[in-house]
């Protein structure tokens, strides 16, 4: 036997603590943005009626980055965001995690089925776009 | 318009949009979208980009909540993600030889027909269906506690809701939204999952394919960070607010609340697809 005993409270608690986390960091960081994005940009036209394709800051994650880490607005929110959407995969991974240490091996399969169909969708679907 | 003024109405119309999502677990998609489109003329690949990053924020700050009391099924959520990522692949796949129009015309009529039996439904008329051995060796069948009071349930037809589950996913992939009303109905008529359990583990279930295409549409440019930020924050708000009220109120309510918000779906859907922007 074991001597880690995880049930699944254990794994749900995780997964409840997971998302609560990600959703508040998240959060803090664009509305962090948002605030310098309104005080830099608030008296500005706002004008969505055509799409034109962003710089790089507002869209790739390198870019994003260092855009963010120069307090460049913009992408401090899209830095936020990109939390915000590495949270439910995040979820996912970590149920991989939590079914292992119960033992379960049919769950164990089911996430990590689940798990590479959304990787796989990421990486198929970025080098497309 | 400035950005000053801009930025609160979208604000509040994305609180509303994570309130009702929460509550129906349909995401916020269903009202940030014609609100986005409609009243404030932003393109529509903007609208989309904001659409799906207000389901990633319904999606995971409801299901925080849910997931601690045990309204969200992880395992059912977990089984049938099997089927819903799957078929979103599938449907991208099938997007481009299928011509969208006439099947989201199909999928529109189908919603308002199940928005109607939904409403017209609750717990105590359903006829009895045998419990599905498979719910039992893929321990799918669990209980949820309310006002202390707990409730134990059995699912039915498995294997039907897995079918349906895919075919959601299928549908989401090819037209980009109007998933998470087939989760429910999947769940609710053929599994005979309680109500409040089939929004919450739908609400919880929605994140993960709409962060997958989100990802796709941030590189391509249509996340627009000065649209996203007032959504993301009111549709968490919004959220939160809703994952609170879920518990308390009765599920006749949540059940006719659901009804107009797909029957509300099915019409967009229709009229979407007449004007051409499928």
């Amino acid at each position: 036997m074991s001597e880690l005993h995880v049930t699944d409270r254990n794994i749900e608690n995780m997964v409840a603590n997971l998302l609560r986390t990600g959703v508040t960091l998240a959060g803090i960081v664009v509305a962090a943005g948002g605030a310098l994005y309104l005080f830099r940009h608030g008296g500005e036209i706002s004008d969505h009626h055509t799409f034109t394709i962003p710089p790089a800051a507002d869209r790739l994650l390198p870019a994003i980055i260092t855009g963010a880490l120069h307090h460049r607005a913009r992408s401090v929110i899209q830095a936020g965001i990109l939390l915000l959407i590495a949270t439910p995969i995040a979820r996912v991974a970590l149920s991989l995690i939590g079914f292992t240490l119960e033992r379960d091996w049919k769950y164990m399969l089911i996430t990590a089925i689940v798990l590479t169909v959304l990787l796989y969708s990421l990486i198929s679907g970025t080098a497309h776009g | 318009m400035t950005v000053s003024e801009f930025t609160p109405i979208v604000f509040g119309a994305s609180l509303l949009a994570g309130f009702l999502g929460a509550l129906t677990g349909l995401g916020g998609g269903v009202i940030v979208t014609p609100v986005l489109t409609l009243f404030l003329g932003v393109d529509l690949r903007y609208a989309i980009g904001a659409s799906l990053v207000s389901v990633v924020a319904t999606s995971s700050g409801a299901a925080a909540a849910y997931v601690r009391d045990g309204l969200s099924n992880i395992r059912i959520g977990m089984f049938l993600e099997i089927a819903t990522t799957a078929g979103a692949v599938l449907g991208a796949f099938l997007g481009t030889i299928i011509p969208t129009k006439d099947l989201a015309i199909l999928f529109g009529l189908i919603l308002l027909q199940s928005a109607w039996q939904t409403s017209r439904q609750h717990s105590g008329s359903k006829k009895p269906i045998p419990p599905d051995p498979l719910g039992e060796s893929l321990k799918l069948n669990g209980a949820f506690t309310l006002a202390g009071k707990t409730e134990s349930y059995v699912v039915s037809r498995v294997k039907t809701g897995f079918a349906l589950m895919l075919g959601a996913g299928t549908l989401s992939g090819l037209l980009g939204i109007g998933s998470g009303s087939l989760k429910v109905i999947a769940m609710d008529q053929a599994m005979r999952i309680p109500f409040k359990v089939s929004t919450a583990t739908s609400s919880f279930m929605i994140g993960v394919t709409a962060a997958a295409s989100a990802t796709v549409y941030l590189s391509r440019g249509y996340v627009e960070p000065s649209i996203a930020m007032p959504v993301m924050l009111g549709v968490l708000l919004g959220s939160l607010a809703g994952a609170r009220m879920l518990p308390v109120l009765p599920v006749l309510t949540l059940r006719r609340l659901f009804a107009v918000v797909v029957g509300f779906v099915g019409i967009e859907m229709i009229v979407n697809a007449f004007r051409g922007k499928l």
